[in-house]
C-alpha cells in the first residue's frame, strides 16, 4: 500500500506540476498548483507528518492560493499569448539547461543517499501535533517569535501597498 | 475484511441519513421561516408538505440543465461538484455517539477517528471556497464574478476569528481528536453543572462560542452575511447561471456546511453527546418524555381536527412518536441511543438558530461586513484566546 | 492482509527524486512563463518541492526539526504571497499589464 499510494500521488503531483507550467490561463495554473499541494499533503501524511499535512492544506491551499485566485479574478487576467519573439539563445539552450539541472539534482540525490533507508507509513509517529508543538515552543521559540514579527511586517507592508493605490 | 465491511455499512448509513436530513432541513427551514412570518409554508405535497423535499428533488433532477454558451465549461461544471464534495467529506471525521456493539463487533459511531480531526475539518472547509469562487468566475457574468470575489474575501477574513475561537476551548481539553474532545467534557462540576467548555471552570467559553457562531454564519454564507448571493443587488450572486442539479448542488453544499459547523460547535462547546444533567437525576428520561408529549399533542389535534385530513395524518404521527418514545425507554438500547439523542438535540437547536436568524435579521452592507470581521471580531477573538490561555495556565 | 511479494516500503531517495522533479518544473516555469502571477506560482511550486525534501529528511532522521523548517517556509511563503500580490496589484494599476516582458522600466 505504501508503494501504491506513493506512486499514485507522486504521479498526480508531477502531472499537476507540468500542468502549472504548461497551462495558458493563470486560473488553470492556480488550480493545478492546488492539485500539487493536495497530493504533497498526502505524501506528508505517508511520511508521518500529520500536522504539516493539515497545515499545508490550511495555509497553502486554503489561504495562499485563495489569495492568488482572488487576484486573478480581480484583475480579470486573461490567457497568456504565446506569440512574440523569444531570444534564440533561450529557445536553443532552455530545454537542455533544464534537463541538465534535473540531471545534477538526481545525481546528487543518488550519490549522497544511495542507501538512505525506506519510508513506511506509521513506522514513525514523531510528527503528531503534540510533538510538533513541543519542539516549536521549546527549541525553536526564538525563530517562532521572529516569524510572528515577519508576519506583522508583511501585514503592514500589504496595507501600505494597497493604501497607496487608493489615493 | 470485517473492518472494511463495517466501514462500508457505516458509510452507506451515514450517507443515507445525512442526505435525507439535508433534504428535510430545507423543508424545516421553509416551515420555520413561514411560521415566523405568519404564513403556512409548504402544505400541499403530502401532509403538512412533508413530501415537498421529494417533489423538489424530482423537479430538480428532471429539469433541463442549461449550459450558457459564454461559460468556461470545465470550471463551470466542476465548481458545483467541488462545492458539494468538500461540504460532504468533512462529515467523515465527526463523531456522533459513543460506540455500538452488534454481532460481537464493536465499532465507534464515527467514520474515522483522526488524531488531528479538527484540523482536517478546518482544512476541508477552507477548500470549500473554491467551489463558489470558481462558479462565480467560470459563469463569465459580472454579477457572478462579484459574488465569487465577495465570497472569497469574506471566507478568508472570517476564517481567522473562527480558528481563534476554536483554539480557546482546545486549550482547555488539550487534544485535537474530536472524540477525545468530547470525552474530556464528561462529568459534572458541583454535582450538576456539566463540564462542557461553554460552562466549565476556569474560563467559561461563552465568548468563544458566540464568536464561533458569528464567524460560522459568514463561513456558510448565511443571512445576515449572505452577500455572495444577495438577491436584490447581485441577482443571485455566484449561482445566477446555474440550473437543475448543478443549482441544487450549491444548496446541498450550503446545508451540509451548516450541519458541519453546527456539529463542530456541539462537539467543542456543548459537550457533544454528554447529557445536560446527570443520569442519576433522570436525564435518560428526557427523550422518551419529549417524544411522548409530541405524540400526545398529535393525538389531541387529531381528535380536535382543524382540517379534514388531520383526522388521519395526526394520529398516525402520534402513534409513530409513541413507538419512538417506547424505543428510547427500552433499557438495552438506551446506552446506544441516548448519546445520539443528545448530539442530535444540540445539533438541531443550533440549526434552528441558523434558520431563526435567517428569518429575523437583515443583510449587512459589504464594507460593514469586512469592517466587522477585521476591526471587531478578530481583536475580540485574540483577546479571548489570551484571557483563556492565562486562566488555563493559572489554574492548572 | 496477504503479504506482498516485495517489500512494501518506499526508498527515501524516491521522495527526494520527486522533490527534484517538482523543483525543476518550478524553475522551468519561472523561466518560460510571462504572466507575473504564474511566475509567482512557480516560485510557490519550488518552495513546495523543497518542503517535501525537508519532511522526507525529518522522517529519515526521525526528528521533528525538518517539519519545523517546513512550517517556517510556509509562514514565509504566506507573508510573501500577501506582499507580492499587493505589489502585483499596484503594478497592474500603474502599467495595466501582467506581462513581465513589458514591465521593464524602472520609472515611467
Amino acid at each position: 500500500m505504501n508503494l501504491f499510494f506513493f506512486l499514485l500521488f507522486a504521479i498526480i503531483a508531477v502531472v499537476c506540476a507540468v500542468s502549472v507550467v504548461a497551462q495558458r490561463h493563470p486560473i488553470s495554473s492556480a488550480l493545478s498548483l492546488i492539485g500539487v499541494m493536495g497530493s504533497l499533503a498526502v505524501l506528508y501524511l505517508l511520511l508521518g507528518a500529520e500536522f504539516i499535512a493539515t497545515a499545508q492544506i490550511i495555509v497553502y491551499a486554503g489561504a495562499v492560493m485563495v489569495l492568488f485566485i482572488f487576484v486573478i479574478m480581480l484583475l480579470n487576467a486573461g490567457a497568456e499569448d504565446r506569440g512574440g519573439k523569444r531570444s534564440l539563445l533561450a529557445s536553443a539552450l532552455g530545454v537542455p539547461a533544464i534537463v541538465a539541472l534535473l540531471g545534477v539534482l538526481c545525481y546528487f540525490v543518488q550519490r549522497w543517499f544511495p542507501n538512505a533507508g525506506t519510508v513506511q507509513f506509521d513506522a514513525w509517529r514523531g510528527g503528531s501535533a503534540q510533538a510538533f508543538g513541543y519542539a516549536l515552543f521549546t527549541d525553536y521559540l526564538l525563530p517562532f517569535e521572529v516569524t510572528s514579527v515577519l508576519i506583522l511586517i508583511a501585514i503592514i507592508g500589504a496595507i501600505v501597498l494597497a493604501r497607496k493605490e487608493l489615493d | 475484511m470485517v473492518f472494511f465491511i463495517i466501514t462500508l455499512i457505516k458509510l452507506a448509513l451515514i450517507a443515507f441519513v445525512l442526505l435525507t436530513a439535508l433534504a428535510y432541513l430545507q423543508w424545516v427551514e421553509r416551515k420555520v421561516i413561514a411560521h415566523v412570518q405568519v404564513r403556512m409554508g409548504p402544505s400541499r405535497v403530502g401532509p403538512h408538505g412533508l413530501l415537498q423535499p421529494l417533489a423538489d428533488v424530482i423537479k430538480l433532477i428532471t429539469k433541463e440543465g442549461v449550459i450558457p454558451p459564454h461559460v468556461n465549461k470545465f470550471f463551470y461544471l466542476g465548481a458545483p461538484f467541488l462545492a458539494v464534495f468538500m461540504a460532504l467529506i468533512s462529515i467523515s471525521v465527526i463523531p456522533f455517539g459513543t460506540q455500538i456493539s452488534a454481532f460481537g463487533y464493536t465499532t465507534q459511531m464515527q467514520l474515522t477517528d483522526v488524531n488531528v480531526g479538527l484540523l482536517v475539518i478546518l482544512a476541508i472547509s477552507s477548500m470549500g471556497v473554491y467551489g463558489i469562487a470558481l462558479a462565480g468566475w467560470a459563469s463569465n457574468n459580472k454579477y457572478s464574478l462579484l459574488g465569487g470575489l465577495r465570497s472569497s474575501a469574506q471566507m478568508i477574513s472570517y476564517e481567522l476569528p473562527l480558528s481563534l475561537a476554536l483554539a480557546a476551548p482546545l486549550l482547555m481539553v488539550g487534544t485535537l481528536s474530536l472524540r477525545e474532545v468530547v470525552n474530556g467534557q464528561a462529568g459534572f462540576q458541583l454535582g450538576f453543572i456539566p463540564k462542557w467548555t461553554i460552562f466549565s471552570f476556569p474560563s467559561p467559553q461563552i465568548f468563544s462560542f458566540l464568536i464561533f457562531m458569528i464567524a460560522a454564519f459568514a463561513e456558510t454564507n448565511r443571512v445576515p452575511f449572505d452577500l455572495p448571493e444577495a438577491e436584490n443587488e447581485l441577482v443571485a450572486g455566484f449561482h445566477v447561471e446555474y440550473s437543475s442539479m448543478k443549482f441544487a448542488a450549491f444548496f446541498m453544499a450550503e446545508y451540509a456546511n451548516m450541519v458541519t459547523v453546527c456539529s463542530v460547535a456541539t462537539l467543542l462547546f456543548l459537550g457533544g453527546w454528554q447529557p445536560l444533567w446527570p443520569v442519576e437525576y433522570g436525564s435518560n428520561f428526557l427523550a422518551p418524555a419529549i417524544l411522548f408529549l409530541a405524540g400526545a399533542i398529535c393525538i389531541y389535534h387529531g381528535i380536535n381536527w382543524a382540517r379534514p385530513l388531520d383526522k388521519y395524518t395526526l394520529p398516525a404521527f402520534g402513534v409513530i412518536f409513541f413507538l419512538l418514545a417506547g424505543l428510547m425507554a427500552f433499557p438495552p438500547v438506551v446506552p446506544v441511543l441516548m448519546p445520539i439523542f443528545w448530539f442530535c438535540a444540540k445539533l438541531g437547536i443550533l440549526l434552528f438558530v441558523f434558520v431563526w436568524i435567517r428569518a429575523t435579521l437583515p443583510r449587512l452592507r459589504y464594507d460593514q461586513l469586512m469592517g466587522f470581521a477585521w476591526k471587531f471580531l478578530f481583536p475580540v477573538a485574540l483577546l479571548n484566546l489570551l484571557v483563556t490561555g492565562l486562566l488555563v495556565a493559572l489554574f492548572s | 492482509m496477504p503479504s506482498l511479494p516485495f517489500q512494501d516500503a518506499v526508498p527515501v531517495s524516491w521522495y527526494l527524486l520527486l522533490s527534484a522533479v517538482l523543483f525543476t518544473l518550478g524553475v522551468a516555469g519561472f523561466i518560460i512563463r510571462r504572466n507575473i502571477i504564474t511566475v509567482f506560482m512557480c516560485i510557490e511550486l519550488m518552495l513546495n518541492a523543497v518542503n517535501l525534501s525537508f519532511v522526507t529528511f525529518a522522517n529519515q532522521h526521525r526528528q521533528v526539526s525538518g517539519q519545523i523548517f517546513t512550517f517556517f517556509v510556509m509562514v514565509v511563503a504566506a507573508a510573501e504571497a500577501a506582499v507580492g500580490l499587493a505589489i502585483i496589484l499596484t503594478v497592474f494599476k500603474n502599467r495595466d499589464t501582467l506581462n513581465i516582458d513589458e514591465i521593464n522600466t524602472l520609472k515611467n
